[in-house]
């Protein structure tokens, strides 16, 4: 990377330059580790189909199916599930802790692009490693589960966009919350509670319309299950385009806020930054 | 008696180090809280949608959510965090300073941490667990409650080596850190009794990974469903993994050259 400041026209080639390089580099790593991303990726799929072998199991005790959502629905939503999962994985809020402590802070300030710009490009890279290791799995799991899905081409090309849409809100979202880390060194709290708000709002644990009323209500309010119930459900249920279009509208709304939210905490959060080590 | 008494000094001294950072109970505490929390909530949940699952009612099913917290609070105290510095020391190479100890090497790696603040998880998994007990019509006799030890000390123990095995594959593969994961992800299949589960992934969180003997069984001791031929299973199962372990163990420590200077 050229220190030097560049002209307008060269800095967007560059940025895109950037990210095309780290994105390949990113892939070539995460290839050579498969065995490892198996691995992760074996311990992921244990949580949907938990999930999936309740829900299955109660829908077959009372009649094949559960507030209209039958045993192949909710196949279908968990299978679906594990691809939304992967791309929900991010430069997440504790690697900034780790980022600051390790002292790699101060070397990422004195590159020419913000910090971010590494780490939604690197995780993007990752995502097609991811897919291509994904596959099996999900075939593994249609020959067990028996999933029933039937998307319009409509639902196909929104659920392409949706998947990178929610992958760029979560790191958004993450890296805002990751902001905490210049004032706190025991974020592990808060990121726990983090993770069971997102849980228990986003669709994670069971597709939003099988939650009360009330958590439905709220979770309207709330941008996680746009990065999680969305995409999923733009591909198995049963949509409107209008609702589809509005989806993806709804994304973009809340990719807008937290962008905004991380600039704030950003410059809030370099003024105190000290750095550790080097 | 040597063995008992250098893990019980490793032990004072795992307790002595933790001690020194008192926030971190105030933190394990609030995320205990959050676990139970979030467990009782998809209870609720599940039970919104119906009365009994797979012949286990809320209940019942509250002592398993409260056997699995604890049982992987002490796992989390004692087993993983030594199972995560043994990955370590295998790459970096500092294992041969545990090696050439005069004490027995598998003893040594598997009792060198203890993080003691995990232990809120004991307590928050025991009260889940006698919470979930009052609610059961059948009352817990004597025997239910020695089976219940039992079970739950030859789980751990089947845990214990199901770690072991695992990190001990090390030797061979270098990049072993995401293990950790792949083991939470698995274990969080012991909140259900393992009879939920279609076939195939039953063997695999019985036998595979033995979480099944380890949340499950001790849940049946608790509810009075276990048979003594399961205990006999699991007793007969877990001393041959302990055995293999130990095997599998000392063949890994042939392989292994060193990697330090």
């Amino acid at each position: 990377m050229s220190t030097q400041t560049l002209p307008e026209a060269g800095r967007v080639r560059s940025v895109v330059d950037y990210y095309l390089t780290m994105m390949r580099t990113s892939i070539v790593n995460q290839f050579q580790y498969r065995v490892a991303q198996y691995f992760y990726m074996l311990g992921m799929v244990a949580e949907p189909v938990v999930y999936l072998v309740v829900w299955t199991t109660i829908a077959n005790e009372s009649g094949g199916e559960i507030n209209g959502i039958t045993t192949g629905e909710f196949a279908a939503y968990y299978i679906v599930w594990t691809l939304v999962r992967n791309m929900n994985i991010v430069f997440g809020a504790p690697y900034w802790e780790w980022r600051i402590r390790e002292g790699r802070m101060s070397a990422d300030l004195l590159r020419p692009l913000h910090p971010l710009h590494n780490d939604l490009a690197w995780f993007a890279g990752s995502k097609f490693v991811l897919i291509v290791l994904w596959l099996p799995i999900a075939a593994g799991l249609t020959i067990a589960f028996e999933p029933t899905v039937d998307p319009t081409p409509l639902e196909v090309v929104v659920f392409s966009i949706a998947i990178w849409g929610a992958y760029l809100l979560r790191t958004m979202i993450q890296s805002t919350l990751g902001m905490l880390c210049f004032w706190t060194t025991r974020g592990a709290a808060i990121f726990d509670l983090y993770i069971t708000t997102e849980l228990l709002l986003s669709g994670r644990l069971v597709p939003l319309p099988l939650m009360p009323d009330r958590v439905e209500t709220v979770a309207a309010f709330l941008p996680f299950q746009w990065a999680f119930f969305f995409p999923i459900d733009a591909l198995v249920g049963d949509r409107s385009t209008a609702w589809l279009l509005g989806g993806l509208g709804m994304q973009l709304l809340w990719i807008a806020i937290s962008f905004v939210a991380f600039r704030i905490a950003w410059r809030a959060a370099i003024k105190r930054f000290s750095a550790v080590g080097g | 008696m040597s063995a008992a008494r250098v893990a019980w000094l490793f032990l004072k001294v795992g307790v002595l180090n933790e001690l020194q950072y008192r926030v971190n109970f105030v933190v394990q505490l609030f995320q205990s809280l959050i676990q139970v929390g979030t467990g009782l909530a998809v209870l609720a949940l599940v039970y919104s949608h119906t009365d009994e699952l797979n012949g286990w009612s809320e209940s019942e099913l509250l002592t398993v959510l409260g056997i699995q917290i604890l049982l992987g609070g002490a796992i989390r105290a004692a087993v993983q965090p030594n199972m995560v510095q043994l990955m370590e020391d295998v790459r970096e190479g500092t294992l041969d300073y545990a090696l050439t100890k005069p004490e027995d090497a598998q003893l040594l790696v598997s009792v060198r941490q203890f993080r003691i603040w995990q232990l809120t998880d004991l307590v928050s998994g025991a009260i889940l667990v006698a919470v979930g007990l009052g609610g059961v019509e059948r009352s817990v006799g004597p025997l239910d409650a020695i089976a219940f030890g039992a079970a739950l000390s030859l789980g751990g123990v089947m845990i214990y080596c199901f770690w072991l095995l695992i990190t001990t594959g090390s030797f061979w593969i270098v990049r072993m850190e995401h293990v950790l994961e792949l083991f939470e992800g698995v274990y969080q299949t012991g909140r259900w009794p393992v009879g939920v589960y279609p076939l195939w992934l039953r063997y695999t969180v019985t036998f595979l990974v033995p979480i099944a003997f380890a949340v499950t069984v001790p849940a049946e001791a608790m509810t009075s469903r276990l048979d003594a031929g399961t205990l006999a299973l699991s007793f007969a199962f877990g001393t041959a993994l302990f055995a293999f372990t130990r095997w599998f163990w000392r063949f890994g420590l042939r392989h292994y050259s060193g990697a330090s200077a």
